[in-house]
């Protein structure tokens, strides 16, 4: 028989009370869901001042619902529950632009294909502050400068569609951090960039935000970025948090198998001449992902899970706090090993 | 004159005054991985393009199994076009929507005159297997599966063929995070079991130190020596 503590309730445990004051945005058992079925399931989570949380998780583990939950931007159809506090003000949608912002996946969606871009950063600062149409273009002139758009004063005169790949989501940062917000979300803003330039807006958008002295939430699905880039990290599979709490701790000593695994599977970061590194099977969690209308009951991660037991498949996990601020939603969170690399080698199929 | 495989000697491709690629060569030998990798744009996928002879180059050889392709004709093409099969980025973009699995992956044994009615089924469900899919999921369209099952398909398509080398076209990076590992688990049993050349284009240096043998990078249409 193995000892279990006692989840702790829905809310974040006050391991932070201490910093509670720096708490800019706070999210409490956030719910989405659509024609009765579930995407986000009862998220819990705090940004705090000039933090970095890195959301990631699966695709369709509801971390772009999430993300636009913070934003006040939900789909038509969507039903929600729970809160989004931004400093305690409920009402989202009248902060976006100004104290949050939003750094979309794809940069064209952010901005408009009929009006040169210097113009839409020009209207977004007048949008908030009183300034003249002259002060507001130059405002729009020196942030495209800022995040590196070589000749930014003709630049700004420029289409969106004149503008390349990477050079369109460097104005969507300037966009986005042009009126000093507390908030920046980024939701994948890379993924549809090459290696190198996802190198280059990352860390453009890491200088923006240090400029502003804003938080950013991060989405991503590569665990490099979050290693890089996050102080705080937050696991999500299908619509709920697996795993919360500081990037080093949690890589470190991830507590749930989910984690675990997706860590043990990455091709391990050796020499390029080491022998044998080549070749040898990756650890892989089995199986894929569950969609929101088909979720297994209990723990959603049970039937892929190597430490899945009876309990799990009939009961889904609480929140425990494995130490200080890492938050761990698995039943047997302290028998994980690490590495699990052991525990997800399987024989070839 | 080398034995390798795929013997690509100053390959030229270009689009009216644009030069794509720019005099690149390499080759890959049997049961070998080369990876090549660069930023977008740099011209991997029209190298990709003229290698399959989806497009044909303005300049170079194309040697493989010995035999230059670039001036062969359609015709002579069309029985050595199923031994080197494409495996794409999308996982969905490779099967046709409206075909049932089993029928995709039946089809090049049928266009290549290989179908027989009374073991062909099984000789189906085999390649779905062997893939590490249930043959069940044959009755499946691909928008009933999921991303890495959907690419696993294409590889049992690929298969089919019975290719000796297989170009894949960033195979994982749009996969889960969580079932990339296998699928790169998948293609590395096929390559010991089957001695299948890949030509494998992926940006993560991560997954190219460890699942390739060599690699060559391009940057703006040529090659730059690592
Ligand atoms: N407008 C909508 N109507 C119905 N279902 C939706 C809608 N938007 C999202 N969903 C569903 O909610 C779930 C979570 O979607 P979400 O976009 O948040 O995932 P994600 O984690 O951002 O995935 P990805 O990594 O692919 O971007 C998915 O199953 C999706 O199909
Ligand atoms: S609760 Fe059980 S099935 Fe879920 S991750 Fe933990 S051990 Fe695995
Ligand atoms: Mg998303």
């Amino acid at each position: 028989m193995k000892s279990q503590s006692e989840p702790t309730s829905d809310v974040t445990p006050d391991v932070t009370s201490d910093v509670t004051s720096d708490v800019l945005l706070s999210v409490r058992d956030l719910r989405i869901a659509f024609d009765g079925v579930a995407a986000v399931r009862g998220l819990s989570f705090d940004v705090r001042e000039r933090e970095v949380l890195a959301v990631v998780g699966e695709s369709g583990a509801g971390k772009s619902l999430t993300t636009r939950a913070l934003l006040g931007m939900l789909p038509k159809g969507a039903t929600t529950s729970g809160t989004v506090r931004l400093r305690g003000e409920t009402d989202i949608a009248a902060q976006r632009g100004r104290r949050i912002a939003l750094v979309p996946q794809d940069a064209l969606s952010a901005l408009s294909p009929v009006h040169p871009v210097g113009d839409q950063l020009a209207a977004a600062v007048r949008s908030v502050a009183g300034v003249s149409r002259k002060e507001a273009r130059a405002r729009a002139v020196s942030a495209l400068d800022r995040v590196g758009i070589p000749d930014a004063v003709r630049k700004a005169r420029a289409y969106p569609h004149e503008y390349s790949g990477g050079m369109r989501q460097r104005a969507v940062i300037a966009m986005a951090t042009i009126n000093e917000p507390d908030v920046v979300v980024a939701d994948e803003p890379t993924t549809a960039l090459d290696a190198e330039l996802q190198e280059q807006v990352l860390r453009v958008l890491g200088e923006q935000r240090e400029a502003v002295g804003a938080a950013l939430v991060l989405v991503t699905h590569d665990l490099g970025v979050v290693r890089e880039h996050a102080d705080r990290v937050l696991v999500m599979y299908a619509g709920r948090q697996v795993e919360q709490g500081p990037t080093e701790r949690v890589l470190a000593r991830p507590r749930a198998p989910y984690t675990a695994g997706l860590l043990a599977s990455l091709p391990p970061d050796a020499p390029e001449s080491e022998p044998g590194a080549r070749r040898r099977r990756l650890p892989s969690i089995p199986g894929s992902p569950p969609t929101p209308d088909a979720l297994p009951p209990g723990c959603a991660f049970a039937p892929r899970c190597p430490l899945a037991e009876d309990h799990c498949h009939q009961e889904e996990p609480g929140s425990w706090t494995a130490d200080a601020g890492h938050d761990v939603s698995c039943h047997r969170w302290d028998e994980v090993p690490y590495p699990a690399t052991e525990l997800f080698l399987e024989q070839p199929v | 004159m080398s034995d390798a495989l795929l013997d690509v000697r100053d390959l030229v491709v270009r689009y009216g005054t644009v030069t794509a690629v720019d005099h690149v060569s390499f080759t890959v030998d049997a049961g070998e991985t080369l990876a090549l990798n660069g930023p977008s744009g740099c011209g991997k996928s029209s190298t990709v393009a003229a290698v399959l002879q989806l497009r044909r180059p303005e300049g170079g050889e194309v040697r493989f199994e010995g035999r230059e392709l670039t001036t062969l004709a359609e015709r002579e093409l069309r029985p050595l076009r199923p031994r080197m099969q494409p495996v794409f980025q999308d996982p969905y973009g490779s099967l046709s929507p409206r075909h049932r699995i089993r029928d995709a992956v039946a089809e090049p044994l049928k266009v290549q005159g290989r179908w027989n009615p009374a073991d062909g089924p099984a000789r189906v469900a085999e390649l779905l297997d062997r893939v590490g899919l249930d043959p069940a999921y044959g009755d499946r369209f691909p928008h009933e599966l999921s991303g890495g099952q959907c690419q696993r398909a294409g590889i049992a398509r690929a298969l089919a063929s019975e290719p000796r080398l297989l170009v894949l076209d960033e195979p994982v990076s749009a996969l889960d995070p969580s079932i990339r590992a296998g699928v790169l688990n998948l293609l590395t049993d096929l390559q010991d079991e089957l001695g299948l050349a890949y030509l494998f284009i992926c940006h993560d240096r991560a997954v190219v130190r460890h699942f390739a043998d060599r690699a060559i990078e391009m940057r703006a249409g040529r090659l730059v020596t690592a």
